[in-house]
């Protein structure tokens, strides 16, 4: 009889007895994408990115870390500064990604979840997004960066006096007397290596299940 | 951060120089023969070169201590570091100050609560500042100082260096003698100078005896208001005998205060009739009174209410001070400066200025006598005297016109000497005797100043625990050590290294004081102190230290007009205000409320109004009020008076007054 839908999607089911001896085999997957979920979760809590501003008068520099779901630091005194060159106030940035960044990032961590339980090739597809979120941050991060580099209000006091710019996202950059320095977060740096995890897991997913699967097709 | 990595790279300058050299054979790199050099060129001396380091402050380096100094004339207080004696700031307290816009829109109600008989004053001669205490230590939160040319005080809250309040002494006009605290700053204490008859109302000179009166007023300082309770303060009465310098007992002698007086003769003057002038009759006998006060005891007393009411003030009077035991006299050497309570509260050091002596008495012995009545007399008043040779414990022959004490950590006591331009070191007896190598009660060395010595600062010198190190003589005179500033020369400030034994202590610095004449001056660990960098949150109001409910925030800026009453509710930021133009009509009341809505630390905007004399200093976070009659009608640029950012020229509006029909 032909496996259902349902079936083919979950995959082969492994045999109590098969399963018995080789509780590396079967559990590696499971365990990784576990270590993986608990990194996420852990990531939610701390800072994802941090920029520091480097200039003669602020001899603490100015400091500003972007969390999941909001901004801290010295908000209010580098909005200050960039009403100057006419960029926009940074809490209008990213609004909907920090409103919903949690709740997206929990559902990758119920997609993780079923993905220890798929044992076909779907399993990937469930994986992959969790995996490509830290470069989704980045990515994200650097568009707003873009849009508010080069989206200056022409009638700001010192419009004519910068060209617009995009301050790198990691490293080191430069605009007006400011110095930029950017670099991962704690929480960033968790991400990745959850979806270096996630890489492990879907090795061990593999050599698991598609001799299963493969069985299976006959 | 940044300072510290500018020492690191002083000390790794002159190690990697040493290596190029090395390699190099000599290229152009500090070592020190280039300070030799240097020194050289200025005819430095190797003692001068060794009092520079022992001072010099490199960029970001910060002070140990801080002197609290009386401004003298200039209303003010200063504030200095040491060892650098670098001016860090004034403190605006009885008098106008345009930088923190003190009294130009800043403070005009503390300023206002100042006036003598309802008329403004606008200047004070502050004398001695007295830093909060806590177990007669100082604890760094409020500073008191008085005025002695209208007997006032005021508080001042060390969380923003800001006067918070100005009181007036409601029974006389002069109080030399304050202000000092007791030893948990339960009481800030104003002794009277000067006598006058209460309230300095009018008597005929030849009634002196009669209607002229001494006073000491304690007031009662409420740490929780940060502000002087009237409600629960009193004053004793005193015989006019123009009490002086006082201190508060501690430890040892906790619950006492001592007074000096100068003029027990009662000299009443008269030059111009032929009759001895003050100068001679003030200081005719060979000896004045010390005062000893149980102030613990008087404040009994007043809570039972055995006070009078004068002036609206309750005084314990004269007679109910002698019938409960409150004061007691004994001779002191004439025209006594200062009177100084040893660490351990167990001395109490006097200088009579015409006594080549100080003069030290034992609280034990005072307390003994009291107790068995050992009286020698009583003066014209009543009050008893006690027995001269039974309560001095020594007397220590330092040099000529002795002034003001102060002790060091090890049982050294330092004495300026106005006429030997000199400070002494001395050493204490008793349990202090073990400190010094030295015999006790001996003098040790004398160190000459420049010049005429008046009050001296030891750091922490008058709490239980000095911490000597560092003695400041605060000169009168400068005569020739600085450049000639036309005929009227600033005071000098000299920094003494008390560090040493013995006669090593030498002048290490000096600074001039260009600003008013400072009298007595404090000086306490400077991470004592916990001021803030910026007001807690936008919108704080200074004068009562908490967030103003009125306070405009961005986004509720605007200007709302009811009647001829106009409200202005402002923001100011780098580098603009909002709202910039503001429109009245000649004749309106104007209530204009402006809030610095920076984080910024040192962000601080000014708030400058041409022609209606306003000037605000408005600190990050600071709100205020101030209102006005636009009664000029004109146009009126206002503009931030604070350079605060590269577009400050540009940060201003328009203040238009529409002239009335």
């Amino acid at each position: 009889m032909a496996p259902s839908i349902a079936e083919r999607l979950i995959g082969p089911r492994v045999a109590l007895d098969e399963r018995a001896g080789r509780t590396f085999r079967f559990g590696a997957p499971g365990f990784f994408l576990l270590i993986a979920r608990v990194l996420i979760l852990v990531s939610l809590f701390l800072p994802y990115w941090h920029m520091e501003l480097v200039a003669p008068q602020y001899p603490d520099n100015l400091h500003l870390t972007a969390h999941i779901n909001h901004l801290s630091g010295d908000v209010a005194e580098i909005d200050g500064l960039n009403h100057y060159i006419g960029m926009r106030s940074l809490e209008e940035a990213a609004q909907f990604e920090r409103s919903y960044g949690v709740y997206a990032l929990i559902l990758l961590v119920v997609m993780l979840e079923f993905a220890g339980w798929v044992h076909s090739r779907w399993a990937v597809l469930m994986v992959i997004p969790a995996m490509l979120f830290p470069a989704i941050f980045l990515l994200d991060l650097h568009l707003w960066m873009s849009h508010f580099g080069t989206h200056l209000d022409p009638d700001a006091p010192l419009s004519s006096s910068i060209d617009p710019f995009v301050p790198p996202i990691l490293g080191t950059g430069t605009v007006g007397q400011f110095k930029t320095v950017a670099s991962p977060g704690i929480g960033l740096i968790l991400s990745a290596a959850a979806s270096v995890t996630m890489l492990i897991a879907l090795f061990f997913h593999r050599r698991a299940y598609l001799p299963l699967v493969r069985a299976a097709k006959g | 951060m940044t300072p510290r990595k500018n020492r690191l790279s002083r000390t790794l300058v002159p190690a990697a120089a040493g290596v190029a050299l090395a390699c190099a054979g000599g290229a152009s790199a500090q070592s020190m023969s280039d300070v030799q050099k240097a020194a050289e060129a200025r005819g430095l001396t190797t003692s001068d070169l060794l009092a520079a380091a022992k001072t010099y402050t490199p960029s970001g380096m910060k002070d140990e201590y801080l002197i609290f100094s009386s401004g003298g004339h200039s209303g003010q207080v200063f504030v200095i570091g040491v060892p650098s004696m670098r001016l860090l700031r004034s403190i605006a307290v009885f008098t106008p100050e345009p930088w923190q816009g003190w009294g130009y829109g800043v403070g005009n109600e503390v300023l206002a609560a100042g006036a003598v008989n309802g008329k403004e004053n606008l200047w004070g001669d502050t004398h001695h500042p007295a830093l909060s205490e806590t177990a007669g230590d100082y604890d760094g939160e409020w500073l008191f100082i008085n005025d002695k040319i209208n007997a006032r005080v005021a508080v001042i809250d060390l969380r923003d260096f800001e006067t918070k309040q100005i009181i007036k002494n409601p029974l006389t006009i002069s109080d030399h003698g304050g202000t000092f605290v007791t030893p948990d700053s339960e009481y800030v204490i104003e002794g009277g100078q000067y006598a006058v008859p209460w309230g300095a109302d009018y008597a005929p000179i030849s009634e002196y005896k009669e209607k002229y009166r001494g006073s000491v007023t304690m007031w009662k300082f409420d740490r929780k208001k940060g502000r002087i309770d009237e409600s629960k303060s009193f004053a004793i009465e005193l015989p006019p005998y123009w009490q002086d310098l006082s201190d508060a007992g501690k430890l040892a002698s906790d619950g006492f205060m001592f007074m000096n007086s100068i003029n027990t003769e009662m000299a009443t003057g008269g030059i111009e009739d032929k009759k001895p002038p003050f100068e001679a009759g003030v200081s005719k006998n060979a000896t004045d009174y010390l005062h000893i006060i149980d102030w613990k005891k008087a404040e009994k007393v007043y809570q039972a209410g055995k006070v009078e009411k004068i002036k609206g003030f309750p005084v314990i009077t004269l007679a109910t001070a002698i019938e409960e035991g409150l004061l007691h006299l004994t001779p002191e050497p004439r025209s006594p400066h200062g009177v100084d309570v040893a660490p351990k509260g167990d001395f109490i050091v006097v200088s009579g200025k015409l006594d080549p002596h100080v003069t030290v008495y034992s609280m034990d012995k005072i307390k003994k006598s009291i107790a068995a009545k050992k009286f020698s007399g009583s003066d014209d008043f009543g009050v008893p005297i006690l027995d001269f040779d039974s309560v001095v414990e020594a007397q220590v022959e330092v040099g000529l016109g002795p002034l003001h004490t102060q002790f060091g950590p090890d049982g050294y006591a330092y004495t300026s000497l106005f006429l030997d331009s000199a400070v002494a070191r001395w050493t204490l007896g008793g349990v202090y005797g073990a400190g010094t190598p030295e015999p006790d009660w001996t003098l040790v060395h004398k160190t000459p100043v420049h010049y005429n010595v008046g009050h001296i600062g030891v750091a922490e010198g008058d709490t239980v625990s000095p911490d000597g190190k560092y003695l400041v003589a605060f000169n009168k005179w400068s005569v020739d050590r600085f450049f000639q500033t036309g005929p009227l020369l600033p005071q000098n400030f000299q920094l003494i290294d008390i560090s040493g034994k013995g006669t090593e202590m030498p002048v290490i610095y000096d600074m001039p004081i260009g600003v008013g004449e400072p009298h007595y001056a404090q000086i306490v660990k400077a991470d004592k102190l916990k001021p803030w960098a910026v007001y807690p949150e936008i919108g704080w109001n200074p004068s009562k230290q908490e967030l103003d409910p009125m306070a405009p925030k961005p986004k509720m800026e605007r200007v709302v007009r009811s009647g001829s009453q106009v409200e202005v509710l402002m923001t100011a930021i780098r580098s603009h205000f909002t709202p910039e133009h503001v429109t009245v009509k000649q004749g309106d009341h104007v209530t204009w409320r402006i809030t610095n809505v920076e984080r910024a630390v040192d962000a601080t905007h000014g708030f400058a109004v041409p022609a209606y004399n306003i000037n605000l200093s408005l600190e990050p976070g600071e709100t205020a009020t101030i209102e006005f009659v636009a009664d000029t009608p004109g146009t009126f640029p206002f503009y931030c008076s604070e350079f605060c950012s590269a577009l400050h020229l540009e940060m201003v509006g328009y203040f238009m007054v529409e002239p009335a029909e």
